[in-house]
């Protein structure tokens, strides 16, 4: 049962600007991120806490394709899964970074 | 207009939905990441705002304050910090005065994973609720989430001015399925959902009189009816609850043999107790005039 902590960091991003956001619920197949302004020179700080051990290459790979999407800096994302298909945490990702730009609410 | 489910939004887009526009500010927001240092140890992840969102806001341009549990994290079930925010809602709201505390409960009851700190931290709910009201602010309950409202939080459901559940919502003590364990399935058999609505549903509730109001299962439903009980207050009088004892006693003394809530529902004089369950909210409150415990008391 215990948690893996993964961590990714993109550099190039562009500064994204926006608010605090966070989306989803820690429940079960679901995830919550949070989605906070960081000066980290247009890189992009991801950290996962996940109860779902040894998917690391999987996550390295949703990220990265995350990160190919919007190229938002100057961001942290921290998210805490609760065992979160790839599909479903691509779409929380998109929601969180939505969300933080303020296009939705 | 769309109408939201209440039932199925999350605690947060239930407060979005349910106060004015903007007006929420919330406290110890997820950036905060108050979490569970219970769950930590045990290695479990942890939600940021550990399952309830809290805050201040507007309703209808009055400042309320408002708790909403989340159940998709955990059942909202309650532990440590998790039952500190909603006692600190209700303890600011008894320095602070405002209009009323909204408490949107949908939960299992207390986090077995944090047992002691969790009950007390369901007992320092119950204390903090009549404390708001003792300073006179009403305090506001809205049971409609998939989870309902169990445990220990039904309990401190019962301690607040009013309580508004849609028929999907459920309100209890155990849980169905607690007591088909305890007591095995012949006594209580928690799939059969149809007896697990006539056991604890809405309906059932309201023609108890343990729920003021019923709503149809949206938002804007659940909304409306938040307006009309900051506008009631709170009856808080002497009278009042010697009232509500003498109900208490007088439905022990009618129901207390029926095995069924239709049993009740036929002592209440439904001659179609079956076609309860089929009816829409509007004819079920026009049908229940006349046909619910107070009112009936009253007759008698």
């Amino acid at each position: 049962m215990a948690i893996e902590n993964l961590k990714y960091r993109f550099d190039g991003g562009k500064l994204t600007k926006g608010a605090t956001a966070v989306v989803g619920v820690l429940g079960s197949g679901n995830l919550e991120v949070l989605v906070e302004p960081a000066k980290l020179d247009g890189a992009c700080e991801i950290d996962v806490s996940t109860s779902a051990r040894g998917f690391g290459n999987i996550w390295q790979a949703v990220m990265k394709d995350f990160f190919a999407r919007h190229h938002a800096g100057d961001i942290r994302i921290s998210v805490n899964d609760a065992g979160a298909t790839p599909a479903i945490v691509s779409l929380r990702l998109d929601q969180a970074i939505e969300s933080y730009k303020g296009k939705h609410r | 207009m769309m109408l939201r489910s209440y039932y199925e939004s999350t605690a947060r887009a239930r407060i979005a939905g349910l106060l004015d526009a903007d007006s929420f500010h919330e406290w110890l927001p997820a950036a905060e990441r108050m979490t569970s240092p219970h769950l930590a140890t045990l290695e479990q992840p942890a939600a940021f705002d550990d399952g309830v969102v809290i805050g201040q806001g507007d309703i209808a341009g009055k400042q309320i304050f408002v708790a909403a549990q989340e159940g998709g994290f955990m059942g909202g079930a309650v532990g440590e910090v998790h039952g500190a925010k909603i006692v600190g809602v209700l303890e600011r709201a008894a320095r602070d005065h405002p209009a009323a505390v909204l408490l949107l409960l949908e939960t299992g009851g207390v986090r077995l994973q944090e047992a002691n700190a969790g009950l007390i931290a369901v007992s320092e709910v119950m204390r903090a609720i009549l404390s708001a009201r003792a300073a006179g602010v009403p305090v506001i309950v809205a049971i409609g989430g998939q989870y309902g409202c169990f445990g220990g939080m039904g309990i401190a459901a019962r301690c607040a001015s009013a309580i508004i559940m849609s028929e999907e919502g459920r309100l209890g003590l155990s849980g169905p399925e607690v007591i088909e364990t305890a007591r095995g399935v012949e006594e209580y058999d928690s799939r059969d959902r149809a007896l697990v609505w006539r056991t604890v549903g809405g309906k059932h509730r309201y023609l108890l009189g343990e729920c003021d109001v019923i709503v149809p299962d949206s938002i804007e439903a659940f909304q409306q009816a938040v307006i009309k009980c900051i506008d009631n207050g709170d009856d808080w009088s002497l009278e009042s609850l010697e009232q509500e004892h003498q109900l208490l006693n007088d439905r022990l003394l009618r129901f207390g043999e029926c095995k069924d809530g239709r049993d009740i529902w036929r002592k209440l004089g439904w001659t179609d107790s079956d076609a309860i369950a089929m009816m829409d909210n509007d004819e079920f409150v026009a049908a229940a005039q006349g046909h619910s415990a107070k009112q009936t008391a009253q007759a008698n």
